[in-house]
């Protein structure tokens, strides 16, 4: 298997040119082969979540709680489902054509990848001005938590969660598509100097040849690897154990019930 | 590094009889082989030492690719049929004057000798930094070398340029599209008859490819309907010379009239994108309207929308523009503007 496929410059050097495809026929078996082996694991597995005493403890300590506990305000939710269109326009422009689907894609792409863009940078003001900016990122406090989901996962009786507003799942997952968005956003905003849009005037040589290969190569890396962290996504978005957390993001609420099962109210605080 | 040209590199030649031993070849090898039909693009790339495929498949001996015969109320005419006998076919110089005159506006004599219609349409393009090698988007790379601020471009495209500015080469293919004509190719799956306008694919759907060939796949004919037999036909083709070049812009046209008007009309150029470019809305503008210099021009008008010049072939526009006029009010009374 191939991993980078190289070019040779009208200079005679052998450059980057981009990603092998074969990455991405090696996200696709891996992510597959991941959901398959993580939902044969929860077969087995009872899904751990605060046991019904605990939960009742919490609902007579905390009697004002709402029935209903704003968990994504309508332009938290908006941002999220632009933002999923344009990653799967994205993905199925960029790959359709690899497994043989051929079509006129560059333009639905670099469109998509606009939006995807703004989306982005309305999520970074919207984040920053109007939601508690840290609850989404992980750190040193959240090693105890780390570790009682290490603990439960091994079959112990752990006390908790621990999770303040976002489970520590979806804060690794909000880490790695940072990264990885970031990546290929970035890049592919520097590629667009190279097609034709009316944004921005044609400039091949704004980089050196081995600089856009370094580029491409980003990019089609990030690329693939949001293929596998899509594919996670979707698969875990339709769990039946975690419908309520799919459920929050199209309704933007959860009930008090599972606020507290679910929640650490010293951590996320309604 | 000095470039060695002329010697070619190392590859087995197979000179199949049928085209079922061929296509057995062909999906041995894959994207290994190289299809040879006339010779005449093919060597060039080998000599180049640009493609160097491990086999190389003559078409030249298998008897079932050649020759013109009867298909329907039009013609059926072999991959293999080289351009002369197509320019010296009865049917085609009576009924189909437009694939005569594209035929014969290619190249010279002695490569209409020797090169086939199948070859004249598969042809790959002209682009030279494509052709010296060098890793643009149709070799595979990440950058298109025409299409840069100091790039030669005076050849390339002014549509539907996706990433690669590359022009389709062919001088017949326009006058085929023109003539509703139809691809047979036989592939893995079986025979598929593609429209002439279909045969062809720009940058956008694949960047590189000029057909819809894929690795293992054979164009074994070329299917005319009897529709537009006879009609008023105009084939213009604009070079640097008037021998052995290959089309700057060129124009094929099919129209048939009645009372006056123009009941229907195929327009068609090439020269300007990487598939031959058919003017539907020209088409559409120009249909229930007399063939005068109004009409043309409306046409014409409407051929040029959306244009894109490069750096050195705005002059492609008026070109065009002047092109389509005369294929629809004929070259009397001939007034060209810029």
């Amino acid at each position: 298997m191939d991993f980078l496929t190289w070019v040779r410059s009208p200079w005679g050097e052998d450059i980057l040119g981009h990603v092998s495809w074969d990455l991405f026929w090696a996200a696709l078996v891996g992510g597959l082969a991941f959901l398959v082996a993580h939902a044969s694991y929860l077969v087995l597995s009872a899904h751990r979540k605060r046991q019904q005493h605990e939960t009742d403890a919490l609902e007579a300590a905390y009697p004002a709680l709402p029935t209903r506990v704003t968990r994504h305000s309508l332009a938290a939710r908006a941002f999220h489902w632009v933002m999923a269109a344009a990653m799967f326009v994205l993905l199925l422009t960029a790959f359709l054509p690899v497994v043989g689907v051929q079509f006129p894609w560059v333009t639905w792409h670099w469109m998509a990848g606009v939006v995807l863009t703004a989306s982005i940078l309305f999520h970074v003001v919207h984040a920053t001005l109007a939601l508690d900016f840290w609850s989404i990122w992980v750190g040193p406090r959240d090693l105890p938590e780390l570790k009682a989901e290490i603990l439960r996962e091994l079959g112990h009786e752990v006390p908790g969660p621990k999770s303040g507003k976002y489970p520590l799942g979806n804060r690794l997952y909000h880490l790695a598509i940072v990264v990885v968005g970031l990546a290929v956003t970035a890049t592919g905003l520097v590629m667009m100097v190279r097609v034709r849009t009316p944004f921005l005037t044609r400039n091949p040589y704004l980089l050196s040849d081995a600089t856009w290969g370094v580029t491409y190569v980003l990019h089609g890396m990030a690329g693939v690897a949001l293929v596998g962290l899509v594919m996670a996504h979707v698969y875990f978005a339709v769990r039946p154990e975690k419908w309520w957390i799919t459920k929050s993001m199209l309704l933007g609420w959860i009930t008090r019930r599972q606020y507290l099962e679910h929640h650490d109210p010293e951590r996320w605080s309604v | 590094m000095s470039v060695i040209r002329d010697v070619m590199s190392p590859f087995e030649l197979f000179q199949p009889t049928s085209v079922a031993g061929a296509m057995e070849l062909l999906d041995r090898y894959g994207r290994d082989a190289m299809v040879l039909a006339g010779g005449l693009d093919s060597m060039d790339w080998l000599k180049d030492r640009i493609k160097r495929p491990s086999a190389v498949v003559d078409l030249g001996a298998i008897a079932e690719l050649k020759g013109i015969r009867p298909w329907q109320d039009g013609l059926e005419i072999g991959a293999m049929t080289t351009l002369t006998d197509v320019v010296r076919h009865e049917t085609v110089r009576k009924r189909f004057t437009i694939l005569l005159d594209a035929a014969e506006s290619a190249a010279s004599p002695q490569i209409r000798n020797q090169g086939t219609l199948g070859g004249n349409l598969s042809q790959d393009t002209r682009c030279w930094y494509y052709r010296a090698g060098w890793s643009c988007y149709r070799a595979g790379g990440n950058i298109c070398y025409a299409d840069t601020p100091e790039a030669l471009n005076r050849e390339h495209a002014i549509f539907d340029a996706d990433r690669c500015v590359a022009v389709s080469p062919s001088d017949t293919a326009p006058a085929l599209v023109a003539l509703d004509a139809s691809m047979v190719l036989q592939t893995r799956r079986g025979e598929r008859v593609v429209a002439a306008e279909d045969y062809f694919v720009g940058p956008g759907t694949d960047i590189t490819r000029m057909t819809v060939l894929e690795p293992g796949d054979l164009l074994t004919a070329i299917r005319i309907p009897g529709t537009w037999a006879g009609a008023r036909f105009y084939l213009e083709k604009v070079r640097d010379r008037n021998v052995w070049d290959f089309a700057l812009v060129s124009v094929a046209s099919a129209m048939v009239e009645r009372g006056g008007a123009i009941e229907r009309i195929r327009l068609v150029v090439n020269g300007v994108a990487a598939r031959p470019k058919r003017l539907v809305q020209s088409e559409q503008a120009a249909a229930g309207r007399p063939p005068n210099e109004s009409t043309a021009a409306a046409a014409a008008e409407l051929a040029i929308l959306g244009a894109q010049p490069l750096r050195h072939n705005a002059y492609k526009v008026p070109l065009m523009r002047n092109l389509v006029k005369r294929a629809i009010r004929g070259v009397e009374d001939v007034s060209w503007t810029s």
